[in-house]
């Protein structure tokens, strides 16, 4: 392969990405010298083996390549790029059971406390963030990277800009995974919800970002179609607003350069406003702006009809986004934010509740004239139920932003079974749906391994959040009742210890629930594997993909 | 442009004339039962705005019709509790201890108080039906390391077990092993011997003399005569088959070699007196009280 041509050189990327990355390894080994704490010194250790291994890669890959660069175009079609999307599909999968599988151990240990086993790198403390961050942003992150670079590729009919950048995004934010999660284990944290991250992870992710951005608006920016389509207004919806909330929440000073100790610039309700102003629009922007752009692609694509209404596509888009920057403070009703904060939330959060049913309504009105195919096909199945769990749970959301309701709600199992009815029916489905129709597309198959694995994928999933979204509502509305019974004496009926006996079934109920869960994600991984090993080759291959990507 | 528009024969709409990798967009008019619910909410959240505390100004915010504030609503509600409940916690505090139990609403109020109070400070350790567990003493039943009277009761919430508080009950079992002054085949006759002092089987090659003779030179400065223990020096009787930290021979010889010295914080200053005297009813009452 390697017969460096005469005019053969390294691109600007090139030298300069190597260049970047041989300084880094440098610092970091300085930074891991000096470190002021063991977990910094093992993460700048870990930057600099990166580091290094980025430097050889880009090499080597230069050294390995032909002359010229891959083309935009074959013979007048794109020459799409698929390297960086079956790499985040694959870790997409790979994240997803470790997320789907730590949820499960931490679902244990709160029904069977003794499973903690008193170590502190496995606590719950520890773990739920590993959870938490493993599925939203791993599992998640991976499939809207994959997804996106897909489908503004196909929408705009043209090459996924830049050469090693899309890389860089894939990969380096797969390092951001590898280093927050790490931390967490090794108790490095921020303790800011969604956001535990600390300060270097932060910034590394800011990097990351801002070339994702990059990627995605340089390809629409040369696209071969008139219009922009609408899931690539719901990505970059996605993208730059993540962009803000990464920024607004994060700003933090470091204890030393060479410590992983940082503290927040926001203090106090600020803070508290500007977590919730972040975590909530982490649901709206990442969760749901993110994930209905998959839902505008793959569900007209499998389904084969055209998208219900273009208009109410326009206006559920622009009225989304408009609201549901404001409907943070519903996360602190009755604390020490101002009243007219709350309210703002609270009214915001009801406006929302249509907008987001626009999707809905797109989402399954699509399917006029293709019901049927919902019998034979568990793909489009999948999809389509994640459509409907997405309206179940946006109607949930605004009712309990009410704060009548979420005066019995809040730090309830309520609110834990409202989000996994959000992100198992919704953000799991419209996922596993789109990795399904993805991975023949982006391997050149011809289809999945097996469609029957893929209907009892469907099923035990679906009864696994059956079971937990039920345990959780009957848990939490229970537990909020028993915390606000008074006795006719003036005391309060129960103590909590009482209310935490009285969950013990419903936690049980509900690590069935994830067990079944987990167990699907397997069933499809597995079903995948065959897929890429096995699977029939698409016969007429479009065209021919460059290889060492 | 061309129009590249068509009509859906499914639906019978027309299309938007855009298509992009083979997916196109029907130009249905928005829902009229959406547009209608969404004008509603936004109309709902408009009066809303006008009746609740909503918008910032320059320096304070709007406050609404009736100028709402949940921290006023909170002072309501925490009146209304303190007005079914206030007068009698003052009545409790002010009546002597010994008197409690014998008025019947004062009673009923003391173990509806102390019931709530031990469910959030005691039964952590106590566990939430008092029966305690290892290490934990049970306080159902009538034996008591430092006295089962209401007045002993009370001394030991107010002061604590080993608390570092200057009034808390102190008394150790001293480490015997650990120390030097018994050595390891001593413990095992001890511990022997105390088994045979509840009655319970002793090991083969147990030298019942021996084990009185160590017993009476080491054990019965605390724990008395016959083992029957001493609630000065929170000693516990040894006859009674009730153990603190087990009664095979292994749990014995643990005990006698490292000895034991649980904690019970003291709860005076964190809980008002007359939640403290709600409390030591509420133990009392429990069933083992003297």
């Amino acid at each position: 392969m390697s017969q460096p041509s005469m005019s053969k050189s390294m691109t600007v990327g090139e030298s300069g990405l190597a260049a970047l990355f041989a300084v880094t390894a440098f610092l970091c080994v300085i930074a891991a010298a000096k470190a002021l704490d063991a977990p910094f010194a093992f993460h700048a250790s870990l930057s600099a083996a990166a580091s290094l291994a980025a430097v050889f890669v880009i090499l080597n890959r230069y050294f390995e390549r032909p002359a010229a660069l891959p083309p935009a175009e074959i013979n007048g079609r794109p020459n799409y790029n698929m390297g960086p999307i079956k790499f985040s599909a694959f870790m997409a999968m790979f994240w997803g059971i470790a997320g789907f599988l730590v949820g499960l151990i931490i679902a244990s240990q709160l029904a069977w406390p003794a499973l903690n086993f008193d170590l502190p790198w496995i606590s719950f403390g520890r773990l739920r963030p590993l959870h938490t961050s493993a599925v939203i942003f791993a599992f998640g992150g991976n499939v809207l990277l994959a997804t996106s670079f897909y489908v503004v590729q196909k929408s705009c009919h043209v090459r996924l800009a830049g050469y090693l950048a899309p890389w860089f995004v894939v990969v380096g934010y797969n390092f951001f995974i590898l280093i927050a999660g790490t931390g967490y284990l090794l108790g490095v944290t921020q303790g800011k919800e969604y956001a535990e991250p600390e300060w270097y992870s932060d910034l590394w992710l800011t990097i990351v970002w801002v070339v994702y951005l990059l990627v995605f608006l340089v390809t629409i920016i040369k696209r071969k179609e008139p219009h922009i389509f609408v899931a690539n207004w719901f990505y970059l919806a996605f993208i730059v607003t993540i962009a803000v909330l990464h920024l607004g929440n994060n700003p933090a000073l470091p204890v030393s350069v060479f410590g992983s100790k940082s503290y927040i610039a926001w203090g106090g309700i600020q803070d508290a406003m500007f977590q919730w102003w972040y975590g909530h629009n982490a649901v709206g922007f990442f969760l749901t702006a993110g994930f209905l752009a998959i839902m505008y692609y793959f569900i007209p694509k499998r389904a084969e009809r055209p998208i219900y209404s273009y208009r109410l596509s326009i206006i559920h888009f622009w009225a989304l986004i408009f609201l549901y920057i404001w409907a943070g403070p519903h996360h602190l009703h009755y604390t020490a934010l101002p009243d007219w904060t709350q309210t703002l939330g609270m009214t915001f959060s009801i406006m929302l509740w249509m907008p987001s049913w626009g999707g809905m309504i797109n989402g399954l009105m699509t399917l006029s004239g293709a019901w049927d195919k919902l019998r034979t096909d568990p793909v489009l199945r999948m999809l389509v139920v994640s459509v409907a769990f997405y309206g179940m749970s946006t109607f949930e959301g605004p009712m309990m932003s009410i704060k009548v309701v979420n005066s019995l709600s809040h730090y309830t199992d309520w609110t834990i079974g409202h989000v996994h009815s959000g992100a198992l029916g919704w953000v799991g489905f419209v996922s596993f749906g789109a990795l399904y129709c993805l991975v023949p597309w982006a391997w050149n198959r011809k289809g999945l391994y097996s469609l029957k694995l893929v209907n009892w994928h469907f099923w035990i999933a679906t009864l696994g959040i059956v079971l937990y979204i039920s345990a959780m509502w009957v848990s939490g509305i229970l537990q909020g009742l028993m915390w606000r019974a008074y006795t006719s004496l003036g005391f309060l009926e129960y103590s909590f210890i009482e209310t935490v006996e009285a969950m013990h079934p419903f936690y049980i109920i509900r690590a069935a629930g994830g067990g079944l869960f987990l167990i699907g994600a397997l069933i499809m991984a597995y079903n995948l594997w065959m897929t890429v090993r096995a699977g029939e080759a698409e016969v007429q291959a479009p065209v021919a993909l460059q290889p060492a990507e | 442009m061309t129009d590249h528009s068509e009509v859906d024969t499914v639906t019978g709409r027309s299309t938007t004339g855009h298509e992009w990798d083979g997916i196109k967009e029907l130009n249905t008019p928005l829902p009229r039962w959406w547009v209608i619910t969404f004008y509603l909410t936004i109309i709902w959240a408009i009066g809303y705005w006008i009746v609740y505390p909503a918008w910032p100004l320059i320096s304070s915010n709007t406050t609404g019709w009736f100028g709402y504030s949940s921290r006023a609503d909170v002072a309501v509600e925490l009146a209304s509790l303190e007005k079914i409940r206030g007068d009698k916690m003052v009545a409790l505090g002010k009546a002597p201890l010994a008197d409690i139990e014998k008025d019947p609403a004062l009673l009923a109020l003391a173990r509806a108080k102390g019931k709530t109070v031990f469910g959030d400070n005691c039964a952590p350790c106590h566990g939430s039906g008092a029966s305690g567990s290892k290490g934990y003493p049970n306080l159902n039943d009538d034996d008591w390391l430092w006295g089962g009277s209401l007045d002993q009761i009370m001394q030991t919430i107010q002061y604590g077990v080993r608390s570092g508080h200057s009034k808390t009950h102190e008394g150790q079992m001293l480490a015997f092993g650990k120390d030097g002054v018994l050595k390891a085949d001593e413990i095992v006759t001890v511990a022997n011997y105390v088994r045979s002092l509840a009655g319970l089987p002793t090991g083969q090659g147990f030298d019942k003399a021996k084990g009185e003779k160590l017993f009476a030179d080491n054990c019965v400065s605390c724990h008395g005569e016959g083992g029957k223990g001493n609630q000065e020096m929170g000693a516990p009787n040894l006859t009674d088959k009730i153990w603190l930290y087990g009664s095979d021979e292994a749990a014995l010889i643990e005990t006698i070699t490292n000895g034991r010295s649980g904690v019970m914080p003291a709860w005076e200053g964190r809980l008002d007196p007359a939640t403290i005297k709600a409390m030591a009813v509420y133990v009392h009452s429990l069933g083992g009280g003297k």
